[in-house]
């Protein structure tokens, strides 16, 4: 493929992204996708289908070996300054306070001033709801909390694409229920793109614009699901029929690729 | 305070019974003092010499840590340097580990021939036997950071040396405290073995190390007893004060200063 003479190029572009590793195995084949402004699109396969792999592609973390990958007219590693990951654990540095994690973004990347910085803090602190525990630090906090501080920190530079590997996965339901509504409420503030791995339907299904879901050995895109569900969305539609309907598809797509031909585990059906 | 109370009266109680058995047995076996002094004997050398065993804990003190400090300076520099890179890890490594296991008292007197038998000789031997501990504690912890910690600052574009200062060095930190625990106690053993091969400047002056061959050769077996009681008591001074730093360092975020401080 090449690039389309569109007056307006889509705001991110995969052309047949592909990644080997050096012994060979091909963990991504052929990835080619489009996204634009303010879409939340969701990666969900079986476990090697590479979607943390393309999540790291996307932020340059790790360099492709064949295929082109575009964010706003960049390359990964100069698009840095719009991005921001969020890990599957909130990676919070132990000896900073939460506001001092909250700031370490703007803080190395050396444009504000430590007023200024403070500013940022105490705002998205208030917004997420960590104002009474600005001053403790990490240990002193919940799982919850902590992935709280980890998102607070990452909106701190006010990126333009949101990278999100699993950051709920290792959290309680009713925690990650909560988050996801916190996530969708954040959205309604900053319109980032985002890019979201997750293994839970649900969801995948309650934040995303789109679903792509993954098959593995080689991993490609096997399905494409678009979530029609109009924004802002509320706890209530988890309970909606349409929605119920969505995440049988999308689970049925999920056990499809992840079915008998799977070859790590024949014996199961 | 009561816990406390409680917590000191076991080891307390050990001390008593041990220095009761100790008198008993001078008393009815008949020990003669030059073999093993009464506690009583020892108790009083300490009052009547405390002039000059205040002296060699001083000298002592000075030359374990001077030691000490250079073997932090120096083992954090060389740490800095091995985790630059596996290669430079691989090729010195091997060499660090001699520092551990060539017997200090092998080299106490090679040190003592090329340098000249006095006070930086003899801290040298402390520096020697402090050195490994720091080293690979230190290095251990820079090189030990989360790979999810790291690609956190690549991805804010954040300069290698950002990174060592903002990532590596606060993370190294507990792991240098466990170095500084360790090299604490035989910064104090290095001192005395480097004394028991330099001779001093006046008889019976000098510090522990010195005075305690020199208590031994003269038979005064209690004098030897208070001053190798001093020794040990330096050596806690200097475990203590560090513990102590830790516990101000790390109490805060890190996990073992945390459970300390639950107690």
């Amino acid at each position: 493929m090449t690039p389309t003479d569109k007056p307006q190029p889509p705001f991110i572009t995969l052309d047949s992204v592909t990644k080997r590793w050096s012994n060979g195995a091909t963990v991504l084949d052929g990835i080619s996708l489009q996204a634009e402004r303010g879409e939340f699109i969701s990666l969900i396969g079986p476990s090697g289908c590479g979607k943390s792999t393309l999540l790291r592609l996307l932020a340059g973390l790790s360099g492709l070996s064949s295929g082109s990958v575009t964010l706003d007219g960049m390359l990964p590693e100069s698009a840095r300054e719009i991005m921001s990951f969020i890990f599957q654990d909130a990676t919070l540095l132990p000896w900073r306070t939460v506001r001092s994690n909250v700031e370490l973004g703007l803080e190395l990347e050396g444009k504000t001033t430590e007023s200024q910085r403070r500013k940022t803090s105490t705002a998205l602190l208030q917004l997420v709801g960590l104002s009474d525990v600005a001053d403790l630090h990490p240990r002193q906090l919940s799982g919850g909390m902590r992935m709280r501080v980890s998102i607070a920190r990452a909106l701190a530079t006010q990126p333009k694409i949101l990278l999100m590997d699993e950051p709920f996965g290792a959290l309680d339901e009713m925690t990650r229920d909560f988050l996801n509504e916190e996530v969708l409420r954040l959205r309604e503030n900053d319109q980032f793109t985002t890019f979201f791995v997750t293994h839970s339907v649900a969801e995948a299904v309650f934040l995303s614009t789109r679903i792509l879901v993954l098959r593995a050995k080689p991993g490609q895109i096997a399905r494409e699901i678009p979530v029609p569900f109009a924004y802002p969305r509320t706890a209530d539609l988890r309970s909606a029929p349409e929605f119920l309907r969505l995440v049988g598809e999308v689970s049925a797509a999920l056990r499809s690729v992840q079915g008998p031909s799977n070859p790590s585990n024949p014996e199961h059906p | 305070m009561k816990k406390f109370l409680m917590q000191a009266a076991w080891p307390l109680a050990v001390f008593v019974v041990v220095i009761t058995a100790w008198d008993l047995c001078c008393r009815w076996f008949a020990i003669p003092a030059y073999v093993l002094p009464p506690p009583s004997a020892v108790v009083r050398v300490v009052v009547e010499r405390h002039q000059t065993l205040w002296n060699a804990f001083c000298i002592t003190a000075l030359e374990a840590g001077g030691g000490y400090l250079l073997s932090i300076l120096g083992g954090v520099i060389i740490a800095l340097f091995f985790a630059q890179s596996p290669l430079i890890r691989r090729s010195f490594y091997p060499y660090t580990i001699l520092l551990q296991t060539v017997p200090i008292v092998a080299i106490a007197p090679l040190i003592l021939m090329w340098f000249g038998s006095g006070l930086r000789s003899v801290m040298l031997v402390a520096f020697v036997i402090c050195l490994f501990p720091i080293i690979a504690n230190t290095t251990q912890g820079l090189i030990s950071v989360p790979r999810n910690l790291i690609d956190l600052f690549i991805m804010s574009n954040a300069s290698r040396s950002r990174q060592l200062l903002k990532l590596r060095l606060p993370h190294a930190l507990p792991h240098l405290f466990v170095g500084l625990r360790i090299s604490a106690g035989i910064s104090v053993i290095g001192a005395v073995t480097g004394e028991l091969f330099a001779s001093s400047n006046a008889v019976g002056e000098g510090g522990l190390g010195y005075s305690i061959t020199y208590a031994n050769s003269q038979l005064q077996t209690d004098y030897l007893f208070a001053l190798v009681l001093t020794a040990s008591l330096l050596g806690f001074l200097f475990f203590f004060t560090v513990t102590t730093l830790e516990w101000l360092c790390l109490r805060k975020w890190h996990e073992s200063a945390m459970k300390t401080d639950a107690d």
